[in-house]
Order: C-alpha cells, then structure tokens, then sequence
C-alpha cells in the first residue's frame, strides 16, 4: 500500500523533500514507515526520539496501523525563535 | 478592573472599538490585562509591536541578551543604533515609544528556574518567544504550574509552529515528552531562519494572545498550527492531553518547574579559538560541519567527518591522536565531543564558538 509523508523542519532537509509516498506491505504501523525511511536516511536516527508523527492530521503512537493513502506528517521539534 | 479609556486612548483603538467582539469593554480588558514575553528576537519583535500598538496594558519583556548586528535580519523592532545594548532595556524603550498608554517591564535577567514561576504568576498570558529548548520546557512547566496560558510558537528556516497550552487542553510536554539530543535540531543561529517568517509566525502567535485575553474566537488549543512559508501553506495537527505527561498527565512527576539538563552549559574541555592556530601544531582538527556547510571555509590538515555520520565513523578516528572538535558555531561539535568521549576517545578538546569565532580572529580565512 502506499501512503504519503509530509516532511516539516529538519526532517525535509534530511530526506530533502517536503512530500513523497512511501510504499510500504500491508498491516504496516506508523514505526515501520519511519524505519523504511531511517534505512534510507540513516541521519534521521538523531531524529527518532523527538520527532512526533501525525496521521492524517492526529497526533499518533508510532504502533498505529497504517491504511492505504494515509497521510503521515512528520514533525521534529523546533525550538528558534 | 475595569479600566477608564481617555479620550485620546478611544481615538488611538477605534479601529478595535468598530469590531463587535472587541468594542469598548474588550479594549478595556486589553488595557488591564499584563502579558509576559520571554524572549525578545524573531518572535519577540512582532509579538512586542502588535501586543503594545494593541494596548496591552502592561507587557514584561524577559531577555538577558543584547542586540547583536546578526539579529536584525529578522528582529525589526530593534534599529542599527541598538546594537550592543541590553535587548529587554531597548524593547521596553520601544513598546513605550510605540504606544505611551503601555507599560512596560524590562527583565533583564535570564528566564531560568529560579524566577520562571515567580515572573509567571505576574502575569495573565505568557508567550514562549524564547529561542533555546531548556527555556521552552521550563516556561510550559512554570505555565501549567501556574495555571497560566502559554502561547508557544516556533521558527526554522522556512517551518514555523504555534499552538496554545491551557488549562483545558494538553501541553507543550503532552506534544514534545522529550527535549531532542542538542545537536539534532539546529537552533536560527547554526540552520538560518528566513527573516519575514519571524514576523509572519509571532503575528499568529499575538493573534492567539490576544484572543485569549479578549476571550474570543476558537483559541489553538490541542491544535499545533504548521506554517511553511517555501509552499505558502498552512496546515493543523490535532493532539490530546497525554495521559502519561510527566506534568499534566494523570499522575503527574513534576511538581516544580526544573530546568532540564543543559547540554550547552555542561563544561567540557575547550580551547579559544586565539589557542587554535598554536594548538594546531600537535592536535589535529576534527571539521564535524555538515557537507554544505564545510564549503564555507576548510582549514588545511582538517579531518573531516559530518556530525550526522560521526556514530558510524568512528573507525576513522585514531584514539592516540589528539583532536580539536570544530563545527560552524560549537553546539554540533559540543554534543561530538561528548559523543567521542563516551566512545573512550579522551584527547579531544572542543573549540569554543566554533569556526565563526576563528574567523573573527584571522582575517585570511574566508568564512560567513
């Protein structure tokens, strides 16, 4: 199934694009799309434990399942002000 | 406290005055109400101006750092001639110069733990405007300790974030549980940040100041509000009080606002960056700056091995050779330093301020 990722602050640097699906088996959960795109970017691994996840526009644990066109969101935090 | 306008203040706010849900009693409100902004930069600059031009009736302004030449890119409340001076001295002056019927605090000292809660309770509203994640979680802590609202906002680059913590909704702890590794997320003065985001993302954030103390519209709460200024779009995440927030979560294990660890405050060994070019004769420079960032300037004899892939190279490394750890502004090469030294590398040093303040000292070595 395929799902679509939104990058936001430092994760878009990394994975150098704000928007890109992903494709990914079925049943797969929020953490195996990080993991599919942590093998890729292996700099986001500083980013796991902050960066928040949203699916479809809601705050989610990283064990939510997946559906097909979801929306994920990815949020690092940011603190410059 | 109801406040009497004067003829001069009812001219200066009829444009307020001509809006049904703000009219006379809601600009009366403004003028009693005390706001405190913590942090006078990017945020802090737009915030302050609109807040003050609104007749705020009294605004704290809490920030312990002077104006420097590289903040008026972005922090248009501050003028050339202000360079240098105390920042919550000059924004005070300015809140007052743009609006006489405000009072205005200056708190020059730093927002820490020992004051946090104290400085808060002065207060009806606070806005986080601060630029440094120790300060953020100690102003939601304080806040949710208090009982205050904390209009938080953020910037990056081109990314911004707004989102306001009350009572009825979660926290600042509730979205980020964890405050990220410091070298993780660059802060403005290591990654950049576009100078008109500041004003557009500290415009929203005095919006949603304002209507909390107006007690109108539908307040960013449990909404985090994510503004991209490169696509010009805007979008909202919802998200809910978490039930295991170590402040607000059902049972809670902070009761006191504490200053997290402050990895940039932690002493490690370091050199100055007038010791370098001596010091350079028996240690070897470690550049960990990011590929894009080391096109800027490379001092020869440099090894160089980006901070992302540090983890991954330390094969690279000979443990009986001495290194000065070096990135653009030392909080990359900080957490390397720590990190080497976890690893049993223990001839490391770290250069204070980084490449930018070797670049202060010698003028041949080209560098911005």
């Amino acid at each position: 199934m395929k799902v679509r990722v939104l990058a936001f602050a430092r994760v878009r640097e990394v994975l150098e694009d704000g928007v890109r699906s992903l494709e990914l088996r079925e049943g797969a959960r929020v953490a195996d799309a990080w993991s599919a795109l942590a093998a890729e970017k292996p700099e986001l691994a500083l980013l796991a434990s902050s960066t928040r996840i949203a699916q479809n526009g809601r705050l989610v644990e990283l064990g939510e399942v997946l559906h097909e066109g979801d929306e994920l969101a990815l949020l690092p935090p940011s603190g410059g002000g | 406290m109801i406040a009497e306008l004067t003829a001069r203040e009812l001219r200066r706010y009829s444009r307020h005055l001509l809006i049904p849900e703000i009219g006379l009693s809601g600009q009366e409100r403004l003028a009693t109400a005390r706001v405190l902004v913590v942090g006078a930069g990017g945020l802090g600059s737009p915030v302050l101006q609109y807040l003050a031009a609104a007749g705020v009736g009294r605004i704290g302004i809490a920030d312990d750092d002077v104006v420097d030449e590289t903040n008026l890119q972005r922090q248009t409340l501050f003028v050339t001639s202000d360079i240098g001076r105390p920042k919550a001295e000059a924004a005070a002056e300015r809140v007052r110069a743009i609006n006489p019927f405000v009072g205005a605090d200056a708190i020059g000292a730093r927002f820490e733990q020992r004051n946090a809660r104290a400085l808060v309770a002065l207060y009806d509203v606070v806005l986080d405007c601060s630029d440094r994640f120790p300060t953020r979680y100690l102003v939601n802590d304080a806040c949710v300790l208090e009982g205050k609202p904390d209009v938080y906002a953020s910037i990056f680059r081109f990314d911004g974030q707004v989102a306001v913590f009350t009572r009825d909704g979660p926290c600042y702890r509730c979205l980020y549980p964890e405050p990220p590794p410091s070298m993780s997320v660059p802060t403005c003065a290591e990654g950049g940040v576009l100078g008109v985001l500041a004003g557009i993302v500290g415009a929203w954030q005095a919006n949603e100041a304002l209507k909390l103390l107006l007690g109108i519209g539908e307040p960013l709460v449990g909404r985090l509000m994510l503004i991209d200024a490169l696509s010009a779009r805007t979008r909202e995440v919802h998200f809910q009080r978490d039930v295991r927030c170590v402040l607000c979560g059902e049972s809670p294990k902070l009761d006191d606002a504490i200053e997290i660890r402050d990895e940039e405050q932690e002493s490690i060994e370091e050199i100055d960056a007038c010791e370098l070019r001596a010091a350079l004769q028996e240690w070897r420079l470690l550049d960990v700056r990011e590929p894009h960032e080391a096109v800027l300037g490379v001092l020869p004899g440099a090894l160089h091995i980006p901070a992302s892939r540090l983890d991954a190279s330390l094969h690279e490394l000979d443990s009986a050779q001495r290194y000065i750890v070096a990135c653009r502004v030392g909080v990359k090469s900080r957490w390397a330093t720590r990190r080497l030294r976890e690893a049993g590398f223990t001839r490391v040093r770290h250069l204070r301020g980084g490449l930018l303040a070797y670049a202060a000292q010698d003028e041949s070595f080209a560098f911005f």
